[in-house]
């Protein structure tokens, strides 16, 4: 008896020791988490860190332009099952187009294997988007102008646009909370569902894409010879962006 | 009952198994182990960005970082024993100095400015020198001992000397237990030095913290670098949350439409980098003139005036360099008197007269 009361508490013992991986066994009662990969296009052309600065694109409007910098915010990942229950997956991620890295996320909360639907929200929403709350997008000096209203960016196009011709111009597509007149802001993230059921099971990766050429065609034709640079204090430049990027983000695939 | 006393040992045993890192608060030094010795992180860092970058395979202990601190102030490093790191970063510069460019052994000129040397752990890519051609403190630290135009040096040399030293071999023994003394051992203890080196007591970071106020012409200068329209410094300097005021990335400024010298892109190979260089931090600037990778300012107000009116157009110029067909931003001469107002509150006179970081 002493032998097996031993052999009891050594195994409590040993077991407790273990991190709290039992959310990532897969078992059908146990919870599982999904990964995220984020892509670039240009209207199905993939981008790839190795065109920025060297790739030209035509936008909707016919200027030939070139990419410096891509950043860009999501948050507040939900997946919501066929009764309507939501579940949020904890994080954001800051997607970096020269850092492969910055590509795939995984949430640190998990849900049931099952049918889901999938919701997130381009930058922050209003409850998220706190002035300085997040050492780590601190940290990549990912923060908004207080004076705009605070919080974080959401998206940083940096570039060049009238490349094909001998004087070239910058651009700062740069979108985040959107301020009305002095001291008066305005919401400007977006909230993205897709019907689409996606089966979640221990191995499931979902591809989110981002069209880059949405951003200056659907619904509002951009103009970069007018909206270029110091775009962040100009309201209609702002809700212009918020209206594009609406059709700029895609379900792509699902692997299992 | 007799048998008992071996289940409370070996549950004893494993419960102190299950801690993972309690260990430094129970540490007890025997010899040639050496001390840890944590970062102090300053407040404002604590409060808003993320750790600093420690390598696992070189914590921080008494005994490195005062291994490091001789041997930054030691010319014993230099050819002829005449130029100590410190002879090009000096305490009461931010750990840069004053030159253009700065003459080595030989009496050569090095091609870039000296760099200020803090905050060096919260470089979160570490990649070192104005064209980052060194990757981790350690390495960046390897590269003056035998640059010609700095210390001229050899390491086999410098490692002779060292172990022929009548207190270094005891040093490195306390610092590093029974290895031998080699360059890697040599720059660890030197950047161990150099993570010390920590600068978070500017008149702004009190003003963070709530025991100082900013002048009504300092607050318009914050306003002004923050603001899009007219200094737009914030996306490559950092901000009220991101005090460390740099990017620590990559940048064409617009000094010039050809580079006699190509930065980053010397390194990467790739034309797309040439003319870039890292940014520098923009605390203690009221100590570290000249500015720029090359020293060719050598006034804040010079600095100023390239952005606001001197920009030059070249095919890698950051697009955030915006206006730049009209040289720059324009700022009113009362903004660059208000800007420049803002930016000398990031200075940190504590930090130049911290008797831990002198030669004593």
């Amino acid at each position: 008896m002493k032998k097996i009361a031993l052999i009891l508490i050594l195994g409590m013992l040993t077991f407790s020791c273990t991190e709290d991986n039992d959310d990532k066994l897969g078992s059908n009662n146990i919870n599982v988490t999904p990964t995220f990969t984020f892509t670039q296009n240009w209207d199905d052309t993939a981008i790839s860190p190795s065109d920025i600065e060297n790739t030209q694109y035509t936008n909707a409007n016919g200027e030939v332009l070139t990419i410096t910098r891509l950043r860009y915010l999501l948050s507040h990942f939900e997946l919501l099952d066929e009764n309507g229950n939501t579940t949020p997956l904890q994080g954001y991620q800051l997607i970096d187009l020269s850092d492969a890295e910055t590509y795939n996320f995984i949430p640190t909360s998990a849900v049931t294997p099952g049918n889901y639907t999938l919701k997130f929200v381009y930058g922050f929403n209003e409850a998220d988007n706190i002035d300085g709350a997040y050492t780590d997008l601190n940290s990549a000096s990912w923060n908004w102008p207080e004076m705009l209203g605070g919080g974080y960016h959401f998206l940083q196009f940096d570039g060049q646009y009238n490349v094909n011709t001998t004087t070239p111009m910058p651009f700062n597509y740069h979108n985040g909370m959107a301020m009305v007149s002095e001291d008066n802001f305005e919401q400007n993230f977006v909230a993205f569902e897709f019907p689409t059921e996606i089966p979640i099971s221990e191995t499931t990766t979902i591809e989110i894409q981002f069209n880059l050429a949405e951003l200056f065609k659907n619904p509002n034709l951009w103009d970069l010879n007018t909206y270029n640079t110091s775009l962040m204090p100009n309201y209609e430049a702002q809700k212009m962006m918020q209206e594009n990027i609406a059709s700029a983000f895609t379900l792509g695939e699902i692997t299992q | 009952m007799k048998n008992r006393w071996y289940i409370h040992i070996i549950i004893i045993f494993l419960l102190s198994s299950c801690s993972s890192s309690s260990s430094d608060n129970d540490y007890v030094p025997t010899q040639n182990t050496p001390t840890p010795s944590p970062l102090d992180i300053p407040q404002v860092f604590e409060d808003n960005i993320i750790a600093p970058i420690i390598p696992t395979d070189n914590p921080q202990t008494v005994e490195g970082v005062a291994l490091g601190k001789k041997l930054f102030f030691d010319p014993i490093l230099s050819v002829d024993f005449t130029q100590a790191c410190a002879s090009c970063h000096l305490p009461q510069n931010a750990f840069t100095d004053s030159n253009t460019f700065s003459t080595g052994v030989n009496g050569d000129l090095g091609i870039r400015n000296s760099m200020p040397l803090f905050n060096l752990a919260w470089n979160y890519d570490e990649n070192f020198f104005w064209d980052g051609r060194a990757f981790r403190l350690e390495h960046q630290a390897l590269q003056p001992v035998t640059d010609p135009t700095e210390m001229a040096n050899t390491w086999s040399e410098v490692v002779t000397r060292l172990n022929n030293h009548e207190e270094y071999p005891d040093l490195f023994k306390a610092a590093f237990g029974n290895q031998n003394i080699t360059k890697e051992l040599t720059t660890k203890a030197i950047a161990q030095f150099e993570r010390t080196l920590i600068s978070a007591n500017s008149k702004f970071d009190q003003y963070l913290l709530g025991q100082a106020t900013l002048t009504t012409q300092e607050q318009n200068g914050l306003n002004i670098f923050m603001d899009e329209d007219r200094g737009d410094c914030f996306h490559c300097h950092g901000n009220p949350n991101n005090p460390l005021w740099t990017d620590n990335a990559f940048h064409n400024n617009g000094l010039d439409t050809t580079f006699s010298d190509n930065g980053l892109g010397q390194i990467t190979g790739d034309p797309a980098d040439n003319g870039k260089f890292k940014s520098p931090s923009l605390r203690n600037l009221a100590y570290t003139a000249p500015y720029m990778h090359d020293g060719r300012f050598s006034t804040l107000d010079e600095v100023i005036n390239h952005y606001s009116e001197g920009l030059q157009d070249s095919p890698t110029i950051d697009p955030l360099m915006k206006k730049v067909d009209q040289g720059g931003v324009q700022l009113s001469n009362q903004d660059k008197a208000d800007l420049k107002a803002f930016l000398l509150t990031l200075s940190d006179p504590s930090f130049i007269n911290n008797p831990n970081f002198s030669n004593q």
